[in-house]
């Protein structure tokens, strides 16, 4: 008997009782669709995670003044300013690991347009710092070497601070702003950059010369740098040598003795990344294993309705023996039988489970990304959880005795 | 009759049944053969046997000890895969209850031997048209069995018996459930088969269908204790049945008494009785 007759015969059995069929069908279209929509949602988060990271600089690494300790008491990182403007030098001329490194200095203060105002976060750094991040400009353009040279009154604004400054879909390139009250000139508005993972608004900042902000907005002491700086590793794949490199040319830069305290702080940004997608990661395994579960059940589904098919086929079983049919032909017919539902019920499920997870990322907001072989290894799971539930019965089928069979009643 | 080969032989054939602990003797020890071309009724009250000897005729059941040559070939060892081919190939069945498929048509009920024989689609289909047609159903091929008489039903049956021109056909009971008419309409076919020299083996418990047949073997506690040749489509009388009076063993059906008719009819009546 070849395999189209065999599927051939499967199918009529199956179509037979149509809403047997279909009941048995909806286990396993419930179990794929809802690993699928799981999977979608899952690596959705954790391609969003992704997406965060790199824009925030893949190859980023922040330095930061080290904790400060006077009486026993110990402050925090960047309690006290440990690193110096020629520990930055230094850092941008002396290691070949490191492709680019900028001052990050900030802190919160009133802007203020002809039209309205508002508190955000002002950053004064380096046009090497729109690298480090790969931050990209909507429209104008980035402060330069020059304007920090000459401390000139220059700002790139974010987009959320253009809103409130002066309203959606205005380009405020040109336009003057008052920081603190001192005037300012819009050279460029950043790209919209989005939320990060934990809520912080990317584009709720202004940016303007390092240089601009020690004089106009926030001083400090001449040596020592009131804030961090962030480095663009030359390697991506590689930031952990150069975070080593950057730590022995600090420590060395600050003599600190061989087992003692650094009095700076390095972070690894991708190790940040790591653990954010460490996170998702369970997460989507968590949502996919609880969705197998509702395929565990479905496949129970099939087994039971396969052991009732048998029992009540009995006497076919038994007639198809006698006339010839050899123990393989029924062990293939039932199990193309629950392999048949099994693969259907995936295929329909993989349909249906896309269009659900598309539906709820457009009802809340989540981000969606949909493996192209989650597809196929879906129906391939459903065809190997028809195997395994219909082996059973399709066994008792086909170990039944002639004989006992055409007499069953 | 034409006896032109062996096609049966049973040599000392023996089946037990273990049922907890006692064991039950089915077949003792029964040795016969059947020629081509024979039509042999089995006859018997139940539990004598007739039904252990048609399932090992038939290749569902296999000896507990003894051979069976089956058209020369010994099949008494033979596994499971190996029996279904043979009774694909040499053996049809009929059965009391017909057995057909429901919901599928008279021409695909016929087919089913074809399919596991591994016919190409067109040549099935034209294998069971033709037998459809031998057994008078040319008409009613597309008819699903419950839109069939029983007899038609038996018919179809029968052409599924044959489709593969098997070289023995074994029919237990074939007419228990039909009326006398449909029975001496089912019974002729047969005859009919018969004289186109098809070798029929049918267990029966009435005397006017074990008329058909050229050849009566009465069966009692495992043992064919009466083997008589028999003119088809006469009455059937009953010799005495020679060298089985072993006193060792359980009593052969009384010979029917000669004061009486003798026919087979009377020892049905005393078998009924006891």
């Amino acid at each position: 008997m070849n395999l189209l007759m065999v599927f051939k015969v499967a199918l009529r059995a199956l179509l037979r009782n149509k809403m047997r069929s279909f009941l048995t069908l909806l286990g396993i279209i419930i179990g794929v669709s809802a690993v699928i929509a799981m999977v979608a949602i899952g690596q959705g988060a954790q391609k969003r995670v992704e997406d965060t990271f790199s824009s925030m600089g893949s190859n980023l690494i922040i330095v930061r003044s080290g904790s400060h300790g006077a009486g026993g008491a110990r402050g925090g990182v960047g309690s006290r300013l440990t690193l110096t403007w020629t520990d930055l030098e230094a850092i941008q001329t002396e290691l070949s690991s490191v492709q680019v490194a900028a001052p990050v200095l900030q802190t919160r203060a009133q802007l203020l347009s002809e039209l309205d105002n508002w508190n955000t976060q002002v950053l004064g750094t380096s046009p090497e710092y729109f690298l480090i991040r790969s931050w990209s400009m909507a429209s104008g353009s980035v402060f330069t070497q020059a304007d920090v040279e000459g401390a000139t009154q220059t700002a790139v604004l974010g987009q959320t601070v253009v809103d409130e400054l002066f309203g959606a879909n205005y380009d405020p390139v040109g336009q003057a702003i008052r920081i603190n009250n001192v005037p300012f000139l819009v050279t460029g508005v950043l790209e919209e950059k989005g939320q990060s993972q934990w809520g912080e608004d990317f584009d709720d900042v202004v940016l303007v010369p390092y240089s601009t902000y020690r004089a106009r907005i926030s001083g400090g002491l001449q040596q020592y740098i009131p804030g961090s700086i962030f480095v663009a590793a030359t390697d991506p794949d590689d930031t952990s040598r150069t975070e080593l490199e950057l730590t022995q040319l600090l420590r060395e830069r600050h003599s600190i003795a061989e087992l003692a305290e650094e009095d700076f702080s390095v972070h690894n940004l991708t190790e940040m990344a790591e653990a954010q997608q460490e996170g998702t990661r369970t997460f989507t395994m968590l949502l996919a294993s609880i969705a197998a579960v509702s395929l565990l059940v479905g496949g129970i589904g099939i087994m039971n309705i396969m052991l009732v098919s048998v029992t009540e086929r009995t006497r076919e079983i038994g007639l198809r023996m006698a006339v010839g049919a050899r123990p393989t032909d029924i062990l293939a017919q039932f199990l193309v039988e629950s392999l048949t539902l099994s693969i259907v019920g995936g295929l329909l499920g993989v349909a249906i489970g896309i269009s659900a997870a598309h539906l709820l990322s457009k009802q809340y907001g989540w981000s969606l990304y949909i493996p192209p072989d989650i597809v196929i290894i879906a129906v391939l799971f459903s065809a190997l959880v028809g195997v395994l539930f219909g082996l059973y019965p399709a066994r008792k089928a086909a170990k039944l005795d002639p004989i006992e069979a055409l007499r069953y009643e | 009759m034409t006896t032109n080969g062996t096609l049966v032989a049973l040599d000392k054939v023996t089946r037990l049944y273990r049922m907890g602990d006692v064991e039950v003797q089915a077949l003792r020890q029964v040795s016969t053969t059947i020629q081509e071309g024979e039509f042999v009724a089995v006859m018997g009250s139940s539990g004598s046997g007739k039904s252990t000897l048609m399932n090992i005729l038939g290749c569902l059941d296999r000896p507990t000890s003894g051979r069976y040559l089956l058209w020369e070939r010994d099949v008494s060892r033979l596994g499971r895969a190996d029996l279904a081919e043979i009774r694909n190939q040499t053996l049809g069945f009929v059965f009391q209850n017909f057995n057909l498929l429901a919901r599928t048509s008279a021409l695909e009920n016929v087919e089913l031997p074809l399919i596991y024989g591994g016919l190409a689609s067109r040549k099935r289909h034209r294998r069971a048209t033709e037998a459809l047609q031998r057994v008078g159903l040319g008409d009613r091929m597309d008819h699903h069995p419950n839109q069939l008489s029983g007899g038609q039903q038996q018919r179809v049956a029968i052409a599924r018996a044959i489709v593969s021109d098997p070289r023995l056909i074994l029919a237990d009971e074939p007419t228990g459930n039909l009326d006398s008419r449909t029975t001496a309409e089912i019974m002729g076919l047969f005859a009919e088969l018969n004289q186109a020299k098809m070798t029929i083996v049918l267990v029966t418990h009435e005397v006017d269908v074990a008329a058909y047949a050229s050849r009566i073997l009465w069966m009692k506690d495992g043992q064919v204790v009466l083997d008589q040749p028999h003119t088809p489509s006469t009455p059937l009388v009953l010799s005495h049945p020679d060298g089985d009076q072993d006193p060792g063993r359980p009593e052969p059906p009384s010979p029917p008494d000669r004061s009486t008719d003798g026919s087979i009819a009377s020892l049905a009546a005393q078998q009924a009785h006891t």
